[in-house]
């Protein structure tokens, strides 16, 4: 059967669609023109005035440090909500935990903001605690949005993990908070390292829900950008989104080269199984 | 696991301290053991409060907060609420106002913001379906090695900021900006089209951030179909075009329903992309809501607003989780 | 001596399963069966898929509580024992090696668990690993194994704690046919070896039959027979196990006779008479089966001598030869509309078959072939 090209043509159009705005991004970060739009030379201005905005620079490793917390707290609640979704059979009341875990993957983020920002008025006016919106806030905030996303991805992985392996380290005498740390843990470490990676890309891009639950002097980075791009273009933006590219660019080119070598070796070891 | 005198796990020789009769000898292995399964149990009640309490916390019960504070009165003062219950004079006296709701139905503005919100999500839903089944579809049959990297230049651009991702698109579709300037420069046009700041671009803007949302879920499903099908459907006579119409596209439906409700439920409460791509007269719901809260101050009717556009979206979110939760019981199985 | 502790009263049972039954909501997996295994024994679960021989492995290794009944093991109740303090070990059907580990540190993995001395789980994995002549490999990890050779490890590893009952679940399933064969032999030598007792769970009857001290056949959720190899295929005890072991030829008729020596049996079916040597324990004029397997059936053109009894003989047109290379089928219709087949050994090299399509042929059988059915 003749495959048709159709598909394939299209798929090259839609990936220019989605690249397209990227690469000019890219391309007039380096223009020597506040239009970015004509091209009249190259220059690192740009480059230079992010580097001298402190206060940008600020905003940025706030993000980054918020970013990290809120990564590994949603990689632990994530991983066991996970565990408990693929695992734990049925358990009283897994329908409303069920729908608690999914409903963020696609509740609206006014309402999620909103939502949590009223919690934390009224938890201080309550008990106190947390005593005005902060950073404590924001990182309780991103992690109860982005743990759900976590629990996707290492529920995935549990799905299709062989069940069998860790009945058979429980059938040689592993009890099951061993049997976990032994076995699960490592098979699995992979998707918890990408859940991790997509907890902090989460967080570190949130603006809306970060817009609610902020409060004085934790003015994050996409606070700033969002604020300085809505009122026109700002070339700095473009130096500031090269940068993100290229890290993010590197982070991947890096990731596949490794798991390229790794799937390169496997198959050779593979290719030679059974043989002394 | 047969009942047990608590006692025993204490590390004092219980018949001894307590001056009980003696309890027949076990083993200190036994001991432990007898403790650890114990714990073992409570081990596996502890897995499972840790996230359900932080999602009844954090998820639940605020939202228990926002329907109390939808009927509560806007007031000067921080917060900017009346409070609910109150004691007045030695009784409780109960405040509940639906003046939120109230300005909901007075004001024409957000029954428009509401309906001009569900037509932008479902165009730009269908735009994202148009354009990402193809490109699903040509993954998913690309040859298997290829479609690894192939997944991942879809996925890539989501790594990339969301809002430096809009802001590309203000460069390109401002009047003086790329796309204006090419179709100038290709003489299509002479003077430039006005499409920043405008519903058109709202659009765009949506298809394009949430582009990846439709195209993972529907490569998941059609990678999942066996090939063959199509093979023994060629085979017994049907031509490629009508192979596609009664076997993949039926059988990819689940795949379809995922991915549309993935945009459209977020999209039709979306913030950023109205208020950076859309014109001042773009009404989406999110916005208002936005406007209310941090431009009126006032959070009774945002929390109405947010009440109201819940309700809106519950329906979609049960058929999302119904899906989800297909896949989740799976894993119960 | 014979090695038949299920006919010696005063044996007592290794494993006893006491009236178990697990139902998993509305389905029934496994219903009120009892059954007893005893030390040293190689006992094999034989059944189509949702037998529930699966879940009756299951629930010996404490993966599954059994709704009701009770099971011993060496006279200690399982229930409420969770799988790791079981003194049982399971071969997965998968392997389910961990793939993050050594072949060595898959073995040790039990032993590591159990807090054993460092020296004496190196002893002992050295020890496993020469009994599956696995030795070079203990430093490779499983996907650098051919599949034969990690089926040795899921055995050693499942052996080397020696449990006091070893489980198996198709257990050589996954190999192809010929390394199945020879891993037959090998596994009835190790258990032999190791004196362990041994339950495996099969579909595969040829598997049971070669390696089994008994097996238990089961069906939906039942025992229909336990018996040795032998037991199971010459007396079936239903149509069910007759038509599940092997191949064979059911007649229907109506007992004539029935005597503590012998019984007759009259099948219009057959076209003549059925005379076989046991008791039927049936009423004269009873419905019932007599099951002749295709081998004890010959196939002559020559009118056999005691043709005239009208016992034991009958005639028919073969239809259908299948020629296997070691034998031949033939498949023969009875006036009766009856289709019979028999199997012949291919003694003699011939290039010419001596019966052929569309010859009339004689059937005949000794008293000893049949065995009456009830069921």
């Amino acid at each position: 059967m003749r495959k048709s090209r159709l598909p394939m043509v299209l798929l090259g159009v839609g990936l220019a669609f989605l690249y397209l705005p990227i690469v000019l991004l890219v391309v007039y970060s380096f223009n020597d023109n506040r239009s970015l739009t004509v091209w009249t030379g190259f220059s690192l201005r740009w480059y230079h005035e992010l580097l001298a905005d402190s206060q940008m620079l600020e905003a940025a490793w706030l993000s980054l440090r918020i970013a990290f917390a809120t990564a590994c707290g949603a990689v632990v609640l994530g991983t066991l909500a996970g565990l408990m979704l693929a695992r734990f059979g049925a358990f009283r009341g897994r329908a409303l935990f069920a729908g608690m875990i999914s409903a963020p993957l696609v509740m609206p983020e006014v309402i999620m903001g909103l939502a949590l920002l009223l919690l934390f008025v009224s938890a201080e006016q309550l008990v106190g605690w947390p005593a005005g919106r902060g950073v404590l806030t924001i990182i309780l905030a991103h992690i109860t949005f982005t743990m759900s996303f976590v629990a996707v991805v290492i529920q995935s992985r549990l799905v299709s993990m062989d069940v069998s392996l860790e009945e058979a380290a429980m059938d040689l005498g592993a009890r099951p908070a061993k049997v976990f740390f032994v076995i699960t843990l490592p098979i699995i470490a992979p998707a918890i390292v990408s859940g991790w990676l997509l907890a902090f890309t989460l967080s570190l891009d949130d603006l809306v829900i970060t817009s609610f639950v902020s409060g004085p002097g934790s003015t994050t980075l996409p606070m700033i950008v969002f604020s300085s791009i809505r009122l026109g273009l700002k070339p700095e933006i473009n130096a500031l989104a090269t940068i993100v590219v290229a890290v993010v660019a590197t982070g991947i080119a890096l990731a596949g080269f490794l798991e390229a070598r790794r799937a390169r070796i496997r198959e050779r070891e593979e290719s030679q199984a059974g043989r002394v | 696991m047969p009942a047990q005198d608590p006692s025993q796990s204490s590390p004092v020789p219980a018949g001894a301290a307590a001056g009980l009769p003696p309890v027949a000898p076990r083993t200190l292995k036994d001991r432990v053991l007898g403790v650890t399964r114990r714990l073992g149990l409570t081990g596996r009640g502890g897995v499972i409060l840790g996230p359900y309490a932080w999602l009844v916390l954090f998820f639940f019960i605020p939202f228990l907060i926002v329907l109390k504070i939808s009927v509560a009165e806007p007031a000067v003062g921080i917060p900017p609420f009346t409070k609910l219950v109150e004691w007045v004079d030695g009784g409780l006296d109960l405040h509940i106002r639906f003046s939120g709701f109230q300005a909901l139905f007075d004001d024409d503005l957000y029954l428009l913001a509401y309906l001009n919100s569900l037509k932008i999500a479902f165009v730009s839903t269908l735009c994202c379906l148009v354009i990402g089944y193809p490109m699903a579809y040509a993954i998913a049959t690309a040859p298997e090695k290829r479609r690894g990297p192939l997944l991942m230049l879809i996925i890539l651009p989501f790594w990339t900021s969301f809002l430096i991702r809009v802001y590309a698109w203000m460069s390109i579709l401002k009047d003086e900006g790329l796309l204006n300037n090419l179709l100038m420069g290709l003489g299509l046009i002479h003077e430039p089209l006005k499409i920043l700041y405008s519903d058109l671009a709202v659009y765009i803007g949506i298809t394009y951030s949430y582009l990846p949302f439709m195209i993972l879920p529907l490569y998941a499903t059609l990678e999942k179909m066996d090939h063959t099908l199509l093979e023994a459907a060629a085979d017994l006579g049907a031509r490629p075009w009508k192979s596609f119409l009664t076997i993949t596209l039926p059988l990819s439906l689940p795949g379809i329903v995922a991915g549309s409700l993935l945009v459209f439920i977020p999209a039709v409460g979306e913030f950023v992309i109205p208020s950076l791509l859309g014109g001042s007269d773009t009404l989406m719901i999110g916005r208002e809501l936005w406007n209310l809260f941090f431009n009126s101050r006032d959070w009774p009717s945002a929390s109405a607003v947010a009440i109201a556009l819940l309700a809106f979206l519950v329906g979609p979110i049960m058929i999302f989780q119904h899906f989800q939760g297909r896949d989740q019981d799976k894993g119960a199985a | 001596m014979k090695f038949e502790p299920w006919h010696d009263p005063a044996a007592k049972p290794y494993v006893q399963i006491e009236k178990v039954t697990k139902r998993f909501g509305d389905f029934t997996a496994v219903d009120n069966v009892s059954l007893s295994i005893y030390r040293g024994e190689f006992f094999s679960l034989l059944g189509g898929s949702g037998s529930g021989k699966t879940t009756l492995l299951r629930m010996l290794a404490g993966f599954e509580q059994p709704t009701e009944g009770r099971i011993f093991i060496d006279g200690v109740d399982m229930a409420g024992i969770p799988p790791y303090d079981r003194p049982v070990n399971m071969m997965f059907q998968s392997y389910a090696l961990f793939p993050h580990m050594t072949v060595e540190n898959n073995v040790a993995f039990g032993l590591r668990q159990d807090g054993v001395p460092k020296d004496e789980i190196r002893t002992r994995v050295a020890e496993m690993l020469e009994l599956v002549k696995l030795t070079p490999f203990a430093k490779r990890k499983p996907h650098q194994l051919s599949g034969g050779q990690r089926q040795r490890v899921a055995l050693a590893r499942s052996l080397v704690k020696k449990p006091k009952l070893l489980l198996l679940d198709e257990p050589l399933g996954a190999l192809d046919k010929r390394l199945r064969e020879q891993t037959q032999f090998e596994l009835v030598n190790i258990q032999e070896k190791l004196g362990v007792t041994f339950v495996v769970v099969t579909h595969d009857q040829e598997e049971a039959m070669t390696m089994s001290s008994r097996i238990a056949v089961m069906d939906h959720g039942h025992i229909a027979q336990v018996g040795t190899p032998t037991e199971i295929y010459e007396y079936p005890n239903s149509r069910f196990t007759a038509e599940f072991i092997g191949s064979v030829n059911v007649f229907e008729g109506n007992i004539v006779e029935s005597e503590p020596d012998h019984s007759l049996i009259r099948s219009a079916e057959a076209g003549c008479d059925l005379y076989v040597t046991h008791a039927a324990h049936l009423a004269a004029g009873s419905h019932c089966w007599v099951a002749i397997r295709p081998e004890k059936v010959s196939i002559t053109k020559e009118r056999p001598a005691d043709a005239d009894t009208g016992r034991n003989v009958t005639r028919g047109v073969v239809r259908e030869i299948a020629y296997l290379g070691d034998i031949s089928i033939y498949q023969i219709d009875l006036p009766s509309g009856k289709r019979v087949r028999a199997t012949a050994p291919n003694v003699t090299r011939r290039t010419e078959l001596p019966i052929t399509w569309d010859d009339e042929v004689w059937l005949c059988w000794r008293p000893f072939a049949g065995v009456v059915l009830t069921d």
